[in-house]
């Protein structure tokens, strides 16, 4: 397939970008709102244009343990879902960041606590961030804010799993997933044919030792050895952090937001400055790593700062951390499903930024 | 040039639709172009509507709460929508089962008897893009080859023959709009 123009949604995005960056497997099960993911999937038929396997499991459990038996492989496997089916998988995803498999995960997130709602909502920026599951690990994420970004970063995703044996997640919400925009698509890459025999479990050859999956050790030394490494990677992988600012040289107020509240707060920084008020805005595209020095750079020259986000107030702690106290940060945003409008977040910069 | 619109109607009627093939319409004029449905339980029976974006620029925020255009299909979306409409931006409405007309001074109102007209033309379901040719008649923002060509990527391919069926309904639309209140 070569480069492609489309126009699509976002769900459909990531499925078209998951054949295109040669995944060898997805599996998952259907929930709203990333069905399409499965559904585009399953009409186009990855069996026959690249031999991608494709398959509905019979639950959230098995998919993922479909996804760990995969990456133990060695192959590039993808999955989706949306927040409760997520809250399903992670179990699996602590024993795939035990033992250090690469993979990507979408979560396409939806209101919550509970089955909540399938309207958008950011209320999983805890879960995708902190861990998730038990232990102590982290998930490398992806915060796209466009179709596009949908697209580019199931390639990218997939090359940063790889690069660290880690889970990417790729944390989206139910306006990116539904919404369509142009789409330039990349074109076909090809599937690995070899596999690097250094970790993964592909049948033992005489020549060397046995590569064996794992996320149980029973000596605790030993654990804490792996605990240590892991760490140790953690760090490393601090220097994938990606941000995007926008119209932030001479703002004087600063706005932080990610996914689709970025989307609407570009609108908001458009219309605080036609008001006159100097607002910026500060992406964070990866949320693990957490564009920490980025935020500390920008304390030194805003007045305040305005963490909007479609939850009760989950990433303003990290911005909180960032800025150690040196400026005034408050959070802002609608949630459980509902959205807020351009308009809103400028009422609420007005009202807890710009007039104290 | 940036143009924000607000498709509301009935489930069926084939707003989500109209939506697209404008969103396609406007990609085909190498505009950039955004599509938010309502994807809620609302669809199932209720109400359903669009919100499109085409503009010249990169489109920001993809949900809005006010509009430069409101293209309402029932009562509901004009008792929703009416309001939301930015002074001095357009609403077009179909007459058909609406009993409290929208009444709005600032704004533009047009009325097209859109379900009348499919009846009368014996396609009902070529409603939707009749409604379109009312508002491009008003509103040029794409043109009308882009409209078609939109109109053909959007469709499968074993719908093409009913390309000319959709283009006489367009063109029709343009011809039965008329205006109610000037802004």
């Amino acid at each position: 397939m070569k480069k492609e123009l489309r126009l699509l949604k976002g769900n459909e995005a990531i499925a078209e970008a998951a054949i295109r960056a040669g995944a060898d497997a997805y599996f998952g099960y259907p929930i709203t709102p990333q069905s399409e993911v499965l559904e585009y999937l399953m009409m186009e038929k990855p069996e026959e244009r690249t031999g991608m396997v494709v398959l509905q499991a019979e639950s959230e459990l098995g998919a993922i343990n479909m996804v760990f038996g995969a990456a133990g492989a060695g192959r590039r496997v993808i999955t989706s879902s949306s927040s409760p089916g997520i809250s399903l998988f992670q179990e699996g995803i602590s024993y795939i960041a035990s033992a250090e498999l690469p993979c990507v995960l979408v979560n396409v997130v939806r209101g919550g606590p509970g089955l909540g709602t399938i309207q958008p909502s950011q209320a999983d920026y805890f879960q995708a961030t902190k861990g998730g599951g038990h232990g102590d690990y982290h998930l490398l994420v992806l915060a796209p804010a466009s179709v596009q970004e949908m697209a580019d970063f199931v390639p990218l995703g997939f090359d940063l799993a790889f690069k660290y044996r880690n889970p990417v997640m790729i944390l989206t919400d139910g306006l990116i997933g539904q919404m369509m925009e142009k789409v330039e698509l990349f074109e076909q890459i090809p599937r690995a044919t070899e596999f690097d025999q250094d970790w993964v479990a592909t049948g033992k050859t005489p020549d060397r030792e046995r590569n064996i999956i794992t996320s149980l050790d029973l000596q605790a030394v030993q654990m804490e050895k792996r605990n240590l490494r892991l760490q140790e990677k953690y760090r490393k992988m601090q220097a994938e952090v990606r941000f995007e600012e926008i119209a932030c040289e001479d703002a004087e107020y600063l706005i932080i937001a990610y996914g689709s509240s970025a989307r609407v707060c570009q609108k908001t920084i458009q219309q605080a400055r036609d008001k006159g008020i100097k607002a910026g805005l500060l992406r964070p595209v990866t949320l693990y790593p957490f564009p920490t020095k980025a935020i500390q750079v920008l304390t030194e020259k805003v007045k305040g700062i305005l963490s909007v986000e479609m939850n009760a107030g989950q990433m303003v702690e990290d911005v909180r951390l960032a800025v150690n106290g040196k400026i005034p940060v408050e959070h802002y945003g609608r949630f459980g499903g509902m959205v807020h409008s351009p308009n809103e977040v400028l009422e609420a910069l007005e009202e807890k930024i710009v007039k104290p | 040039m940036t143009e924000e619109i607000i498709v509301a109607g009935f489930g069926g009627q084939g707003v989500l639709s109209l939506g697209k093939i404008l969103a396609y319409s406007g990609m085909m004029q190498d505009m950039e172009v955004s599509w938010f449905p309502s994807y809620g339980p609302e669809m199932r029976g209720g109400t359903a509507n669009v919100t499109v974006i085409l503009s010249n620029d990169r489109v920001s925020s993809p949900v809005l709460n006010e509009y430069d255009t409101a293209i309402l299909l029932n009562q509901q979306s004009v008792d929703k929508f009416e309001s939301k409409v930015k002074p001095g931006g357009l609403l077009v409405y179909d007459g058909n089962g609406i009993n409290n007309h929208p009444s709005r001074k600032d704004i533009s109102i047009y009325r097209i008897d859109a379900a009348d007209e499919a009846a009368k033309m014996s396609t009902t379901r070529t409603f939707n893009m009749i409604v379109l040719g009312g508002y491009l008649k008003i509103k040029p923002v794409v043109k009308l080859e882009n409209v078609l060509a939109g109109l053909k990527k959007s469709l499968p391919a074993r719908y093409h023959h009913l390309l000319p069926v959709n283009e006489e309904a367009v063109r029709r639309g343009m011809e039965i709009v008329y205006e109610v209140a000037e802004a």
